[in-house]
């Protein structure tokens, strides 16, 4: 009697968490699947109430208008070429900067090690004005330039280019590799280039992977500096290039404003879905060492 | 090195020898050492010093001038404090204060609290979980501009997904994006739409860190699950809640993409925080660099007072792990 009322409770408290990841699964998901759906409805599909939850004849050309209407292509390519420059400077100067402070010895090396970690609480949102002077300005005086770089490529990659969480996560991550694999290397009279690149990065792959994921996370989302930097269409990374065609649509044509919406996030859910596991572990990891 | 150590004892002469140049060897290995660092570490603290520390110097400057577009040419007037003054006796810039604190609570503790209670749920072998993980993560990896005009869709009080979700239970959906008094809360609905996933992920990690014995022991000696939970669960878990608080804290104070994108801080400024405020004064109609400077001083120093807070902390937690 006892028995069965506990596999009763137990069965009881099962489908309650059963239906608890559901509810999850519906909170987190419908949104999502919202976004999915409305791009393929046609005008008066969207001002159906109640909503139709899957179109009947999906509209296609919804994605075709939204990259006509504003110059899809270009966004993706000035996205792809920020992402790529300014995560690759991130991974390099974090790198090498990691390997410095983990293996070599420097007079101050702690003090500059420091100095580098300090930069951690100065978060880019609060330099935004006077680096946007820098680039409109100074960059003229210093380097004797006809012109600013307000609307360049360098603009907006290079005040993202340093790192002083990639710098830390894999100073850490390299400390944490077996001592005599490096010492057996400066017995064998290695180089430091040779060290770094046949021993430390790939026994240390996995974090530099993590940092690499974090940053080309980074880059494809960032906001608020391209927007203040970029002035034409030409230049605009695709998440600041999304919403000139919300503005262009007028918060009404709603199906092929969600196209545009998917088609920035798609990249990101394409490598997601191939490396979900991967990319948690990564993330997560990054977080809670770094 | 061993043939050398080798003839290190047949002759004194040459041991010296030998010595000396062991020494001359290792300096210039040194000084080599030395270079190679230079070299490695420049280009880092390079751009650090160039796109963080000295514009947080001239963020400084430019707080105590009054400087506005023209003055980009030149001139810019020393006006000591007046900037600070202006923007603490200033109406919007003290409901900009109150509104960073009702999203900043808001959000952290929503978050945190649902992040939780996930956590819980996907720590129970249950079928299907690792999808459900993978779900509930995936917004935290969105770019939240894409993000923000999809839930300004959501929150259309006539033809939104919420309308349709409060129309089933016969509640009329609220003018979200249009209203001062609704515009903060729909925000920070999004936000913690958006964040959850990685704190609930961050828990998991933490819940599956807890040794079962230390349950088991609980079991043995009597303890139902509420108390399993108060007297296991919750005192495990409390680094990583301290760490993911900090965190939130910290990213929570740098939002900015859904702000801008979904009410640009209205309306009546209902929803602008304190980096928007920050974004609007420097870059918006009213072009003020020095009251830009000077929020954005506000701003780092609330940010600083935080990370000073985590490192005693954490000080004080490394000392007693020692």
């Amino acid at each position: 009697m006892d028995r069965l009322s506990q596999s009763q409770q137990q069965r009881v408290s099962s489908a309650a968490s059963y239906l608890g990841l559901a509810l999850v699964v519906l909170i987190i998901g419908l949104p999502m699947f919202w976004m999915l759906s409305s791009s393929l409805k046609t005008l008066g599909q969207i001002y159906t109430f109640p909503p139709q939850w899957i179109p009947s004849n999906p509209q296609w050309s919804n994605y075709e208008e939204a990259w006509n209407t504003v110059p899809f292509g270009r966004f993706y390519i000035n996205s792809i070429i920020i992402t790529i420059a300014g995560a690759g400077l991130q991974i390099i100067n974090g790198t090498l900067c990691a390997y410095a402070f983990a293996f070599l010895k420097f007079p101050f090396k702690n003090l500059l090690f420091i100095l580098v970690l300090a930069a951690l609480m100065v978060p880019g949102e609060v330099v935004i004005l006077p680096n946007f002077l820098f680039f409109g300005n100074k960059v003229r005086e210093w380097f004797n330039l006809d012109g600013n770089w307000i609307n360049t490529y360098q603009a907006i990659v290079l005040p993202g280019a340093a790192t002083a969480f990639g710098t830390f996560l894999m100073r850490q991550g390299f400390m944490g590799l077996p001592r005599d694999v490096l010492d057996a290397a400066k017995v064998d009279g290695a180089g430091h280039l040779r060290t770094m690149f046949g021993i430390v990065l790939p026994m240390a792959k996995p974090i530099v992977i993590t940092f690499a994921l974090i940053s080309i996370v980074n880059k494809w989302n960032d906001y608020l500096w391209p927007l203040i930097v970029t002035r034409t269409v030409e230049m605009r990374p695709i998440t600041v290039g999304v919403r000139l065609l919300y503005d262009a649509e007028g918060n009404n044509n709603w199906g092929v404003i969600m196209a545009g919406t998917t088609f920035v996030v798609l990249p990101l859910i394409i490598v997601y879905i191939f490396a979900q596991r991967f990319i948690i572990d990564g993330l997560t990891a990054g977080a809670t060492k770094g | 090195m061993e043939s050398a150590s080798g003839t290190l004892a047949t002759s004194t002469y040459q041991g010296k020898q030998y010595e000396t140049a062991k020494r001359t060897f290792r300096d210039r290995m040194a000084s080599k050492e030395w270079v190679i660092f230079a070299l490695f570490v420049t280009p880092n603290l390079l751009f650090l010093l160039l796109f963080t520390y000295w514009p947080l110097w001239e963020n400084v400057r430019l707080s105590v001038q009054q400087t506005d577009l023209l003055a980009l040419t030149g001139s810019n007037e020393f006006v000591g404090l007046e900037n600070f003054e202006y923007i603490f006796n200033n109406r919007t810039f003290q409901q900009v204060l109150r509104n960073t604190l009702v999203f900043l609570v808001a959000s952290v503790a929503l978050t945190m609290l649902s992040g939780l209670l996930i956590s819980l749920l996907l720590n129970q072998k249950l079928k299907g979980r690792t999808a459900v993980r993978a779900i509930v993560f995936a917004p935290t990896l969105l770019s939240g501009a894409a993000i923000g005009i999809v839930w300004a869709y959501i929150f259309d009080p006539r033809i939104g997904l919420l309308a349709q979700i409060l129309d089933w239970f016969w509640i009329p959906s609220p003018h979200w994006l249009d209203r001062p008094e609704w515009s903060l809360p729909a925000i920070i609905i999004v936000y913690v739409w958006k964040n959850l996933g990685f704190a609930a992920v961050i828990f998991l990690a933490g819940l599956q860190a807890i040794p079962q014995d230390l349950y088991d022991a609980a079991k043995i000696d009597g303890a139902n699950a509420w108390w399993r939970f108060k007297s296991v669960t919750i005192p495990m878990l409390s680094p990583i809640s301290f760490f993911l608080f900090i965190t939130s804290i910290l990213a929570t104070f740098q939002a900015f993409d859904i702000i801008q994108v979904m009410t640009e801080g209205g309306p009546a400024s209902g929803s602008t925080t304190l980096v928007y405020y920050v974004y609007d004064q420097g870059f918006g109609e009213a072009a003020n660099f020095g009251r830009s400077a000077a929020a954005a001083i506000v701003l780092f120093l609330a940010m600083l007072v935080v990370t000073i807070v985590q490192l005693r902390f954490t000080e004080k937690k490394v000392h007693y792990d020692g």
